[in-house]
């Protein structure tokens, strides 16, 4: 089974291990990524605190006296790590794929960076919000604030560098692009990526039982809004 | 059953060990920057290692005492003192209804960690107490202490009749008065790390420049890590990196070489080169660590740094069955 595995395991510190699925952001990688952390949470490990999935990687947050009944704590975790994942590679991914409508308002006040992307990718704003609108977004993960999604898909021809000097405050719901990728401020915080809109929905509520509005894999339709429905937004 | 808040201190947050299992939603652990002090603290207290702690940097609150209750201060020296009379670290406490505990100039440490019996009396969310403030979670509503706050403490926390007669006249008195006392670790020398996973990417000079230059711990240090600075550590080549996880000990090098040593607030990941992970047995004395102050890194094995680890653990049980 071990020559097959299109996976492998390093270490990260004495509490982390990494489990690496590739080398690029690929939508591919990123569902095998999904898979396996799904298949990880599933197991409920005792000892195991955390698990991430990112672009490429898992990463499993661990208590090495969990471990610690024969030899070093990190081979015994990943010998069970070994043995769910392969398992699941037998099994093929099993991730739900959801579609969410994510309701923002391009531009004006809410955008204040749309005529600069397009200024960059030589398209009018018009052209901005269509090919933004057109492009196949899929949630690759959440980082950096509670429920942010980093989302790729984007139009080629709408990819820019981020800005050179970040923002100190970027309002919460801003809706951004760089590089490749939109992503969506859940809160008011710093950030260096083109505001092109803004969305009135909460994208994290502690209150609620599933506190992201968004999930990793999934898909996510962009749907043009007025001012007006942003009266109140977050 | 309550303390009141007279002032806040320079920054004073209830923390408990964190708030695990939520990364992949994006949400930062947090919990407590120095998780030996914290843990000693409500050991003493009998409290279960998972209560919060007040957590208390660089310059303390002034908290007022609505009712006798049972406490104890682990980690950094910030000269606590109620009235005239200092006030001992690493001890179970009885405090007099009324008192009011003051801090001074500090002496040793950064953080130190105020623990009450039966803890404090806020609602855990997600899970955990841990304050953090980027995203209003945890702790006394979701941010820092402010004069005029009230923290609960839960009705434990009461002094018995019999603690109280240990105070005979004064405002604060030794518990069990021959001890018992939490164990200090905070041994001089290097920090002992493990190579990162893009050791590699830097070059000979700068692995050597890693182990041998000394970095100083910068201004900007803050919850979520300690900047630091030192001889540039260089990339071999341009390295275009796919965010991952980091974690709590994780030293991150970006473009500029000066590198960041991940702490309790760090963000769930991040895209940043990494050189080394600093062994958990001593991120405490990081966490204690002021700006100014010069860190050197040696290089260990991660079998030596989880040996070190359970170690560490099993003479932390030994002392606390001996409560």
């Amino acid at each position: 089974m071990a020559s097959d595995r299109n996976w492998t395991i390093a270490p990260a510190g004495d509490c982390c291990l990494i489990i690496t699925f590739g080398q690029r952001v690929d939508v591919h990688i990123n569902e095998r990524v999904h898979g396996a952390a799904q298949r990880l949470l599933q197991a409920a490990v005792p000892g195991v605190r955390d698990i991430v999935p990112a672009f490429t990687t898992v990463s499993v947050h661990y208590q090495p006296e969990c471990f610690a009944q024969d030899g070093l704590p990190y081979d015994h975790l990943c010998r069970q790590i070994e043995a769910l994942l392969d398992i699941e590679d037998s099994r093929g991914s099993g991730l739900t794929v959801r579609t969410v409508d994510m309701p923002v308002c391009y531009g004006g006040d809410f955008g204040p960076d749309l005529p600069e992307v397009a200024r960059l990718c030589g398209l009018t704003p018009e052209q901005v919000v269509e090919r933004h609108l057109a492009s196949p977004h899929r949630v690759y993960m959440l980082g950096f604030l509670p429920g942010l999604p980093y989302i790729g898909g984007l139009d080629p021809q709408l990819r820019v560098p981020r800005r050179s000097k970040p923002r100190i405050r970027v309002p919460a719901g801003s809706v951004a692009i760089a590089n490749d990728q939109t992503c969506i401020y859940p809160l008011e915080s710093p950030g260096g990526w083109h505001l092109i809109g803004r969305t009135p929905l909460a994208l994290f509520d502690v209150r609620r039982a599933e506190p992201c509005t968004l999930q990793p894999g999934d898909r996510v339709r962009f749907v043009p809004v007025a001012p007006a429905d942003l009266k109140g937004s977050p | 059953m309550s303390i009141d808040v007279l002032k806040s201190g320079a920054l004073s947050q209830l923390q408990d060990l964190g708030r695990w299992g939520w990364q992949r939603y994006g949400v930062v652990v947090a919990g407590a920057m120095d998780p030996w002090s914290h843990r000693c603290a409500n050991a003493l207290v009998g409290n279960a290692d998972t209560e919060a702690t007040l957590e208390m940097t660089l310059v303390g609150p002034s908290l007022r005492f609505r009712h006798a209750l049972v406490m104890a201060i682990c980690g950094a020296d910030l000269a606590p003192r109620i009235g005239s009379r200092p006030v001992p670290l690493n001890r179970a406490l009885v405090v007099r209804a009324g008192a009011q505990l003051d801090f001074g100039p500090r002496r040793a440490g950064v953080r130190a960690y105020l623990a009450v019996r039966g803890g404090f009396a806020v609602a855990p969310q997600m899970g955990s107490r841990s304050t953090h403030v980027r995203s209003g979670l945890g702790g006394l509503h979701g941010r820092a202490l402010e004069k005029g706050d009230v923290l609960p403490v839960r009705p434990t926390a009461a002094a018995t009749s019999a603690e109280q007669t240990r105070l005979e006249r004064a405002d604060c008195a030794r518990l069990h008065p021959a001890g018992p006392v939490a164990p200090r670790i905070w041994p001089e020398g290097s920090l002992r790390v493990m190579a990162g996973p893009q050791w590699g990417l830097f070059g000979e000079a700068a692995q050597a420049a890693f182990v041998g230059a000394g970095f100083r711990v910068e201004a900007q240090s803050d919850r979520m890590g300690l900047r630091l600075f030192g001889p540039a550590l260089q990339y071999r080549h341009p390295f275009d990196m796919i965010s991952e996880g980091v974690t709590l000990g994780t030293i991150q090098v970006p473009p500029d070489g000066q590198p960041i040593l991940l702490m309790a607030d760090r963000q769930t990941t991040g895209g940043y080169p990494k050189i080394a992970h600093v062994a958990s047995v001593d991120l405490p004395r990081v966490a204690q660590c002021a700006p100014g102050e010069v860190l050197r890194f040696e290089s260990i094995s991660l079998a030596m740094a989880q040996h070190l680890y359970l170690q560490r653990e099993q003479a932390f049980a030994r002392w606390r069955a001996s409560l």
